[in-house]
């Protein structure tokens, strides 16, 4: 199951995520590839809107994880972009993220220390805009990729 | 009160000594098995704080006479959890086999209050701009854990700015001081980027790093170090912009910078020619991670009466205002 959605500006992806947000379910891992400059921060924030989180959602790259509480579902959002390919996360302790929703962003540097199933995510820079692209990996995942079909339809 | 610091929350593996002199010593251990992988490693990074830790804590002590420490602070978060806990519970383990008072220090209090260790400090109130690869903000510091947010960033902070576009340009890491270095010998009006209002005081750096991209995609890109010079300036121009503004509507004429963007030669020098503001620079070895901002901080509040139990958790998202 896959989507391919192209957002011509920054808000089109705020929106997507904003979607994605209100979709959210307790256990929800979305990995977020793409390079510098992709949006996957921006996605992110509007995914933190969707789950009522009103506050700021800056880059995590220093911090590798934030954890944000007061919506729906905490939030953990993770970006592996420091971190050399294969690292192991154990010290990030993202297993105690599985009560909310964990977003990682750079998530190709480890994908095999993730949980198998989860919400792919490529996004790609157009000239104008940016593709993003979902693949269901795991059967939580279909309904969430179908939903945000419709929205283009 | 002689003070033992002790910061492990990132990549350091520090201890300092802070008396009511001053700074008595100051030890930092960079972790250079970062380098070899061209970023932070979280395991890693907490089991060379547990390797280095005690060699660096016996520096400090023994550079600063000897003697034991009438108190001991360690950073509590926030920060890496198992690289925290390193840090915290040495700090503990110390405090408890000298019988000594202990107290967790916010690790962004340190740096904010880092302005106070130079010899000339500071008083309150004072603005301190933390601006450094994990934060942008400017806080409104009114006297000692009484601190207000007036502006912070939206999204990429300025030393992460640095270093994603030192990486588009292809310079190595870490890109703040290879940027800094080239900067020199470029023309800041080469490349026009953006000085994005997000609004308010607030800063955005995300499209910044875009517009580099694009420009060194571009078929007119300009030489490394006009791009530097134009992208450096640009940073330069929103940080003061919003310390300017800040200090007009607060009416705070003194500055404080410090974190690791603190160190950059073009904020030091345009900072300190802001016509109309005090502005306190600490040394640029200590705007970087650091234990004499810890003691410091922690001096402070320890003098202040303040104590914590040995049983205080670390504490990875720990907010400071």
């Amino acid at each position: 199951m896959r989507e391919r959605l192209v957002c011509a500006t920054e808000a089109q992806t705020l929106a997507l995520g904003v979607a994605l947000g209100s979709d959210a379910f307790a256990g929800m891992v979305v990995c977020l590839n793409g390079p510098l400059g992709a949006g996957k921060t921006v996605l992110t924030r509007g995914l933190a809107r969707g789950l009522g989180l009103s506050g700021t959602i800056s880059s995590p790259t220093y911090q590798l994880v934030a954890i944000y509480e007061g919506g729906r579902l905490p939030l953990w959002h993770a970006d592996l972009y420091r971190l050399p390919e294969g690292a192991d996360l154990q010290d990030l302790a993202l297993d105690h993220a599985m009560e909310g929703v964990l977003v990682v962003e750079w998530a190709e540097r480890s994908p095999e220390e993730l949980p198998s199933e989860h919400l792919w995510v490529d996004l790609e820079i157009l000239s104008h805009g940016r593709a993003l692209t979902f693949q269901a990996r795991g059967r939580h995942y279909h309904a969430t990729v179908e939903r945000l079909g419709d929205l283009r339809r | 009160m002689r003070v033992l610091g002790i910061e492990t929350s990132c990549d350091e593996t520090a201890a300092a000594i802070v008396g009511p002199d001053g700074i008595e010593s100051d030890v930092v251990h960079t972790q250079e098995v970062h380098a070899r992988f061209g970023g932070v490693v979280p395991e890693l990074a907490s089991r060379a704080h547990v390797e280095k830790l005690g060699v660096v804590v016996r520096a400090a002590l023994e550079q600063a006479g000897g003697a034991p420490p009438d108190a001991v602070a360690a950073t509590a978060g926030p920060g890496l959890i198992g690289a925290v806990l390193v840090g915290l519970s040495w700090g503990k383990a110390l405090a408890a086999g000298w019988a000594v008072p202990f107290v967790g220090v916010h690790h962004l209090e340190g740096h904010l209050l880092s302005a106070l260790l130079e010899p000339s400090a500071p008083d309150f109130p004072f603005l301190g701009l933390v601006v450094s690869g994990g934060h942008t903000t400017l806080y409104l510091a009114r006297g000692l854990g009484d601190y207000q947010v007036l502006a912070q960033t939206v999204d990429d902070a300025a030393g992460e700015a640095f270093d994603k576009s030192a990486r588009l340009l292809g310079l190595g890491y870490p890109g703040g001081p290879r940027i800094d270095a080239l900067a020199a010998h470029g023309d800041p009006r080469a490349v026009s980027f953006p000085r994005p209002a997000p609004g308010g005081l607030d800063w955005s750096f995300s499209g910044l790093k875009t517009a580099v991209r694009t420009h060194v995609l571009s078929s007119s890109r300009a030489s490394d170090e006009d791009v530097c010079a134009s992208f450096q300036a640009a940073v330069v121009d929103c940080l003061l912009d919003r310390v300017q503004r800040a200090a007009e509507q607060t009416g705070v004429r003194r500055v404080a910078l410090c974190g690791g963007v603190a160190a950059n030669r073009e904020l030091r020098e345009r900072a300190a020619a802001l016509p109309k503001l005090q502005v306190y620079l600490p040394a640029r070895s200590r705007c970087t991670d650091n234990a004499a901002m810890i003691a410091g901080a922690g001096r402070l509040r320890l003098l202040r009466g303040e104590r914590h139990d040995l049983d205080g958790v670390a504490r990875p998202s720990w907010g400071l205002a």
